[in-house]
């Protein structure tokens, strides 16, 4: 798909080369990962991630640089950006480098293009069979348990969160993986929603189509900060009562809730680095 | 150890006879169509599996176990006619074998029995249901078949039968779903899309197929070979042009343009991936494939 269209950043393709896939002689891993696609597509989204925008990571030591882990944290903006950047980081910041696999919506896969694209750099539609294979695996998932509705927060509440999903929780005792925390600031200003059109959406075939400041769906340059915090683990089977699972859910919640705070801190100045706890 | 192989003309059929005869077995085989260049150990009978005259072959020849490949693809068969092969076949298949004392059944299925959709997960387990019959119904016949086929397991459980649900095949024989698919020089693919295919070589499906015989496998399983590969590496690796063509185009112009005829549920079978995890078919055999996923294309590009 990408053929020759981009060009591949040999510092890109080494870190690619670094990570933890089985490839066939096709270049391809089992769950359909293109080596070379995956080269070309990073190169050039590495441009956006250090130059379009700019993210200030901390805490990266505090994702399992081997074995399972799923990293739960915000969303903040109209689109998934977040997401990007939460690649990103893992990607081009991470050492070792990891891929995690984040659990796109339905929708996505529908789009062509988007389809072939998710494809071939492993991100599937979030389903929790793909998911436990996955951990099981030993890889990294990315989930977003605000889901659509997190991405739907205007501006004004960019960084705030609402209802968590229990799936990641649940996915996690039964998996038996650790939880990688994270909260992600900027979104908001990146791309300042106004309004969501749901019932243009629905035509379209999305969730909802976002309307920002100026009209347009194009984020402007920014400066994000993603924090990781360290890493909560929790015991059972996966099976329990929903209560007891939303209570752990509001654990995971209330650290992500404060990892947003420290980032808005460090985003206004209030703090600086060495006053944050991850 | 007599076998009796329904659907033996076929390519997988003549094949798993082969090979069935090669490790012994005594091959006794049913099919409408002939197979002229048949070895002579092999006793034929042509005969439709729905008639009398095969359930002649299973009273006379009372076979010890039966390979059951008599089912059709919308590929090879147009009409409405499809459905009552497929089901009332394996109704007398399941029939004989009980009424006739056949100790072993195999199922020879496919693994595009789970569908394939935007959000459906890479490997399937054995336990997940069918899900795009009702968006491909050239398909429910087929799925229908393997539901109807794994019944056997609770109606008659002192058969050891195995339904085996098989990725599509592909070798030198260039025939079978994906064969045809890459028949011509252009290969048109729904522009934007490029689902993983799993497939296996013929030859090593039809040992799966021996292999689930000789384990006696009670049960429903999986087989697949090599990791799976997208549609677009295959067409290339296969030597044709991938000719990635919109959508709403393929939709309109299938049947017409160069395209292929496929049923609009195909279309979704060019989207997404029906990916299968053979696990438990590895455990309970010790199965290996031979041929990894370039020789397996090789063999199919460069057979004359």
């Amino acid at each position: 798909m990408f053929d020759k269209l981009l060009p591949i950043d040999p510092e890109v393709a080494a870190r690619i080369e670094a990570l933890d896939l089985q490839f066939n002689k096709f270049g391809v891993d089992p769950y359909g990962i293109d080596k070379t696609d995956l080269k070309r597509f990073v190169s050039a989204f590495a441009w956006i991630y250090r130059f379009y925008f700019k993210v200030d990571v901390f805490g990266i030591k505090n994702v399992p640089s081997t074995g399972r882990g799923i990293l739960v944290g915000n969303h903040s903006g109209g689109v998934a950006i977040d997401g990007a950047m939460v690649m990103g980081s893992m990607l081009l910041d991470a050492e070792p480098p990891r891929l995690p696999h984040a659990m796109i919506d339905k929708f996505i896969h529908e789009f062509p293009g988007a389809s072939q694209l998710m494809s071939r750099t492993g991100q599937f539609t979030g389903n929790p069979d793909q998911a436990a294979r996955l951990l099981r695996a030993e890889r990294l998932i990315l989930a977003f348990p605000e889901g659509a509705r997190g991405t739907a927060k205007l501006a004004k509440d960019a960084d705030s969160l609402v209802g968590f999903g229990t799936g990641f929780m649940r996915l996690a005792l039964e998996t038996k993986s650790p939880i990688v925390p994270f909260g992600f600031v900027g979104g908001g200003d990146a791309l300042p929603t106004i309004a969501n059109l749901k019932r243009l959406g629905r035509l379209l075939g999305v969730p909802y189509v976002p309307i920002t400041k100026w009209g347009l769906l194009i984020p402007k340059p920014t400066r994000f900060q993603l924090l990781y915090g360290k890493p909560m683990t929790f015991e059972g089977t996966g099976h329990e009562r929903d209560e007891a699972v939303e209570s752990m859910v509001g654990q995971v919640k209330e650290r992500i809730r404060g990892l947003i705070r420290q980032g808005r801190q460090l985003r206004e100045k209030e703090i600086s680095e060495e006053d944050l706890v991850l | 150890m007599k076998v009796l192989v329904t659907g033996i003309s076929g390519m997988l059929g003549r094949i798993t006879a082969l090979k069935l005869l090669k490790h012994g077995y005594e091959v006794i085989g049913i099919d409408r169509r002939p197979w002229p260049e048949a070895p002579e150990a092999i006793a034929l009978f042509q005969a439709d599996i729905r008639k009398r005259p095969a359930e002649d072959v299973f009273r006379t020849h009372r076979p010890d176990a039966a390979i059951h490949m008599a089912t059709v693809t919308h590929l090879v068969h147009k009409s409405p006619d499809r459905m009552r092969v497929n089901l009332y076949g394996t109704r007398a298949f399941i029939h004989h074998c009980h009424q006739y004392g056949v100790k072993q059944a195999v199922f020879a299925g496919r693994h595009t029995f789970y569908g394939a959709a935007a959000d459906s997960p890479l490997y399937h387990t054995e336990d997940e249901p069918p899900i795009s019959t009702h968006t491909f119904p050239e398909l429910a016949d087929l799925v229908a078949a393997d539901l109807y086929a794994a019944s056997a397991l609770w109606r008659y459980p002192g058969i050891a039968t195995a339904v085996l649900r098989i990725v599509y095949t592909l070798g030198p024989s260039k025939h079978g779903t994906l064969a045809s698919f890459l028949k011509g020089p252009n290969v048109p693919l729904v522009m934007g899309f490029d689902p993983l295919f799993h497939f296996i070589h013929e030859d090593d499906a039809a040992t799966a197929i021996v292999s689930a015989l000789a384990h006696k496998l009670h049960g429903i399983y999986n087989v697949s070979g090599p990791t799976p590969v997208p549609l677009s590496t295959i067409v290339r690796a296969a030597g044709r042009r991938a000719i990635p063509v919109p959508e709403s185009i393929f939709k309109l112009g299938v049947g017409r343009l160069g395209l292929p005829h496929l049923p609009a549920g195909a279309i979704d079978h060019l989207k997404y991936p029906i990916v299968v995890d053979s696990e438990a078919f590895r455990r309970a055999t010790r199965y290996s494939y031979e041929f990894d996923e370039r020789e397996t294309i090789n063999s199919f590009r460069t057979a004359r």
